[in-house]
């Protein structure tokens, strides 16, 4: 199924979750998760079921004013 | 060799925040500086209570670009204010303070709500519900808004314990563009005010103290300085200044001459 990642569309496999998108990405830690504008804890990641078209966004910290 | 700090601005003045004590009524950005050597040590001279950060998607240019800032966040051992910056809607605003208050494991959160690109003006109209929406999920907001007494108090009647008006749209550096309803709002409010944007020079943040205000947020002003450090220490030195002006009661002005040496006794004056 097609996943929005950051923007960019990735193919994965049905049934994938947070964590198999994270890892398809390399994410770097420190960073935090939002799918389709809604925050998903950490401590969900490796059970919250990705569906086709989602919009995943993966943040890491930067400077701000 | 130092002197000791006046008792007006030692612990016992300190900026109270949601019950929590700073020891420094000014907090600064991170954002714009020449390096991040040049950043670590404008924090170092003017010792901030907070410092605001920031999130952006990773792999994004910015992100990229920032990648050694958590390891110099650490570093600092600054208490970190992250911002929601870039929002425009609530939904936005929510989704990125709770990320944030993952990611830097704290329930501190600038709320920006941008209601025009152009300006950078807060959209007045939904801060207030995002506010309450935020402070209602446990975090400590501090609403960037404008200078307007009733977006100001309906900010304060959600629970926010705190307002940080702008003095002038972000970056322009113009000083305070409205004293009257600043002043107007400092006399009408009650909690602490934080002057948040539109600050160029320290006279700027001395006049906003004088005023009564409890603090200053700035970034830009200290970073595009061509020497950000002595810019950061001259912004502190200010702020302190304004503050312990406002506490020792300024003389009201005079209309007109009064002299300050005695006149009775004065050589070769005799009464005409």
């Amino acid at each position: 199924m097609r996943v929005i990642v950051n923007q960019v569309e990735y193919e994965v496999p049905n049934q994938s979750v947070i964590s198999d998108v994270l890892s398809l990405i390399h994410a770097k830690q420190p960073y935090a998760v939002a799918v389709n504008m809604h925050f998903v804890p950490k401590t969900n990641h490796a059970k919250h079921p990705l569906n086709e078209n989602d919009q995943i966004e993966v943040i890491t910290p930067v400077t701000g004013g | 060799m130092t002197a000791p700090l006046p008792n007006h601005l030692n612990s016992a003045d300190a900026l109270v925040l949601y019950g929590e004590s700073f020891a420094s009524r000014l907090l600064l950005g991170t954002s714009r500086y020449p390096s991040p050597q040049v950043l670590e040590n404008a924090v170092q001279a003017s010792n901030p209570a907070m410092i605001t950060v920031s999130l952006r998607r990773q792999g994004s240019s910015t992100a990229e670009a920032h990648s050694g800032f958590w390891d110099l966040l650490k570093k600092m051992a600054v208490p970190v204010l992250p911002n929601t910056a870039g929002c425009h809607s609530p939904q936005e605003v929510i989704a990125t303070a709770q990320m944030a208050r993952e990611v830097f494991e704290t329930n501190w959160i600038k709320l920006e709500l941008i209601g025009d690109d152009y300006t950078l003006q807060p959209d007045t109209l939904r801060l207030v519900e995002t506010a309450q929406t935020l402070i209602k999920d446990g975090f400590k907001v501090l609403p960037y808004c404008t200078e307007d007494l009733i977006l100001c108090q309906r900010l304060v009647d959600v629970g926010c314990q705190a307002v940080m008006p702008w003095a002038a749209p972000i970056g322009t550096g113009q000083g305070p563009l409205n004293p009257y309803a600043m002043k107007l709002l400092r006399d009408r409010l009650k909690v602490p005010l934080l002057v948040d944007a539109g600050l160029g020079l320290p006279s700027h943040a001395c006049s906003v103290m004088e005023w009564g205000f409890d603090g200053v947020l700035l970034n830009t002003a200290v970073a595009l300085a061509e020497d950000p450090v002595v810019m950061a220490k001259a912004f502190a030195m200010a702020v302190d200044a304004g503050r312990a002006a406002y506490l020792s009661g300024a003389m009201k002005p005079q209309a007109s001459a009064q002299a300050s040496t005695p006149l009775v006794g004065t050589p070769f004056w005799h009464q005409s």
